[in-house]
């Protein structure tokens, strides 16, 4: 069983970061809209292997049946051939491609230097079979009031949203 | 049997012997509620609908495979190949994958999730890029602007039949669908009728999400050819077909276990039996029902005019024949067994009324305008799926403080949201009649 986890975890992984990059690199940009989502997707599924099950469930309604489904809305308006032959990259990509470098060599010196500490817990040996009401506890019992903070923030967001197109049409 | 599967393995026979099952039914399943729409349409516009191949048209259903099967596969010279490929196997992979987590009966259940309602929620929802792929990798506008419509309506009416959905887990507490199903037994009414304005939304809601009439603005024939599916031919066209259907069934397994009791039989807690007998009354009613049918179809039989048309009438009739047997068996074996075979004709059978209803509301509304389908989502249904989850809280509080019965306490609730339906109703009209007069 354990194998068969990080073989899942490894094809999860490799999926999400292979499909990124793809994302990135693709001219035709609804086939980046695609890669993305295969990203999430995996994503995903990597939380399932965690047995977060509800996480898993946002992740592609939230996410994928809603957010993406938006985005390839919008793009599909976008006038596509204007956008094929313009420049993928602007003329700083190598800066940036430095400065990921390091990044990426800060990431690998962490890992290298604190490998002792490094073990990874065992897993769970039972599927919890509450994940939904765990998570709804802690949102309305210990974090309600960044919860609701939150969800005041999105509503101010959408009501300006509204106001700011109804006075573009008007 | 035992002996010749490993341990290791043993668990996940069963699972694969039903997806097996599934994928291997849904097709025909799905070509036959083709050949229902056709009948049902034909009644009740007065006409007898498809009569040539097979008596009353029974296998026409195989006739149309056929003739998809050998039509020519057309992609267009400025499509976009892999994705014009890769869209409908994204439609019917979702579709069917979906049902992993339907139960249909007691014991037949692919898996049974605690989160099962938003399992097949979420996969049902990302069908919807099969759609929006399909129509732009076709490089047509008729293509690509149903498939704009296909999303922004799917986006808005996902919305409002979540909301429906959520008056019923609020009742149940639970998203497995098993639970859902305990909990209307428990409760001993189905949640249909102690919340109707969620089943209705939800009704509402199902017919737009799976692009049906009056809702079918993605592939208005009049505006838009066949909207995302223009371009498509043969097998792909009838993946697409197939995933549609498969949705149909989808909503309607759903809303069957949501509010319809599941494979709850009617009556299922009173237990009545057959004098002299273990037997309960009511558990008669599958097999008589079928012997029913059995018996007007070897009534029919010899009045077919060619000899083929009577000898697969006469099948047809053995067949009934055959399932009534099982279902009347099913009586004298064990419980567990009884109410899986049962379990699964009711929860079929209740399936089938409820597209019934789909395809007598198709034949009974003309189609909605692009606004009147935005302005009923989201000026209609989503403020009432509000008023009305607000309302079941409220009711589920009259349960806990005052020991309210299950159906007294949601009462107040249903006229509250019939309240402000009626309300919404009369505030929307004259802006309607303005936007209609104004020739919009």
């Amino acid at each position: 069983m354990q194998t068969l986890n990080q073989a899942l975890f490894i094809f999860f992984a490799v999926l999400a970061v292979a499909s990124a990059i793809l994302m990135v690199t693709r001219r035709n940009i609804v086939h980046g809209a695609v890669f993305l989502i295969t990203t999430l997707l995996s994503t995903a599924g990597i939380f399932l292997l965690l047995q977060a099950e509800f996480l898993f469930i946002v992740q592609v309604i939230l996410y994928v049946g809603g957010i993406m489904v938006l985005f390839v809305f919008v793009i599909m308006l976008v006038n596509l051939d204007v956008s094929m032959r313009q420049v993928q990259f602007n003329r700083q990509w190598f800066v940036a491609g430095a400065l990921a470098l390091v990044l990426a060599g800060q990431f690998l010196f962490a890992i290298w230097a604190g490998r002792g500490a490094l073990r990874l817990p065992a897993m769970a040996s039972e599927i919890s079979p509450k994940n939904t009401e765990a998570v709804a506890d802690a949102l309305f019992s210990h974090y309600m009031l960044p919860f609701e903070i939150a969800s005041i923030l999105l509503l101010v967001a959408m009501i300006g949203a509204v106001v700011m197109a109804k006075r573009r049409a008007g | 049997m035992g002996h010749l599967i490993p341990p290791s393995i043993m668990p996940f026979v069963l699972p694969v012997l039903y997806a097996v099952v599934i994928v291997a039914v849904l097709p025909l399943l799905a070509g036959y509620i083709v050949l229902m729409e056709r009948k049902v349409m034909a009644d009740m516009q007065a006409r007898l609908g498809p009569m040539r191949v097979g008596p009353h048209g029974l296998l026409q259903p195989i006739a149309d495979a056929v003739k998809l099967l050998l039509k020519e596969d057309i992609i267009p010279d400025k499509a976009d190949r892999l994705m014009f490929w890769f869209a409908p196997l994204v439609s019917v992979t979702m579709a069917l994958l979906a049902y992993s987590a339907l139960a249909i009966g007691p014991a037949f259940q692919i898996a049974d999730l605690n989160i099962g309602l938003l399992f097949i929620l979420a996969i049902s929802s990302l069908g919807i890029y099969g759609i929006v792929l399909g129509g732009w990798a076709s490089n047509s506008h008729y293509s690509l602007l149903g498939a704009l419509r296909s999303a922004a309506q799917l986006v808005s009416y996902e919305t409002a039949a979540g909301l429906g959905l959520i008056s019923v887990l609020l009742l149940a507490g639970s998203l497995s669908m098993k639970d859902i199903v305990q909990a209307q037994l428990d409760q001993g009414v189905w949640f249909g009728f102690s919340v109707p304005f969620g089943f209705f939304i939800y009704l509402v809601g199902s017919i737009a999400e799976t692009n049906r009439a009056p809702f079918d603005l993605p592939e208005a024939e009049s505006e838009l050819v066949a909207g995302y599916m223009t371009e498509y031919s043969g097998f792909r066209w009838s993946l697409y077909f197939l995933a549609e259907y498969a949705n149909m069934i989808i909503v309607a397994g759903i809303a069957t276990t949501l509010f319809l009791g599941g494979w709850l039989r009617p009556g299922a807690r009173y237990h009545e039996h057959i004098p002299g007998t273990g037997i309960e009354w009511l558990d008669a009613l599958p097999a008589l029902l079928t012997l029913g049918v059995a018996l007007y179809s070897l009534k029919l039989a010899p009045t077919q005019p060619v000899k083929i048309q009577k000898i697969v009438m006469l099948l047809v009739a053995v067949l009934c024949l055959g399932v009534a047997c099982v279902l009347a068996g099913a009586l004298f074996a064990p419980p567990a067994v009884m109410q899986g075979i049962h379990g699964a004709f009711w929860f079929m059978a209740k399936v089938f009324a409820y597209i019934y209803a789909f395809l007598w509301i198709r034949f009974t509304f003309p189609r909605y305008r692009f606004d009147q389908l935005m302005r009923l989502g989201w000026r209609f249904l989503i403020p009432l799926a509000l008023v009305n989850v607000i309302g079941v809280g409220v009711a589920i509080v009259l349960r806990q403080q005052f020991a309210w019965g299950p159906i007294v306490s949601l009462i107040p609730t249903t006229l509250a949201t019939l309240g402000v339906a009626m309300l919404l109703a009369k505030d929307d009209a004259p802006v309607a009649e303005a936007q209609t007069a104004a020739g919009e």
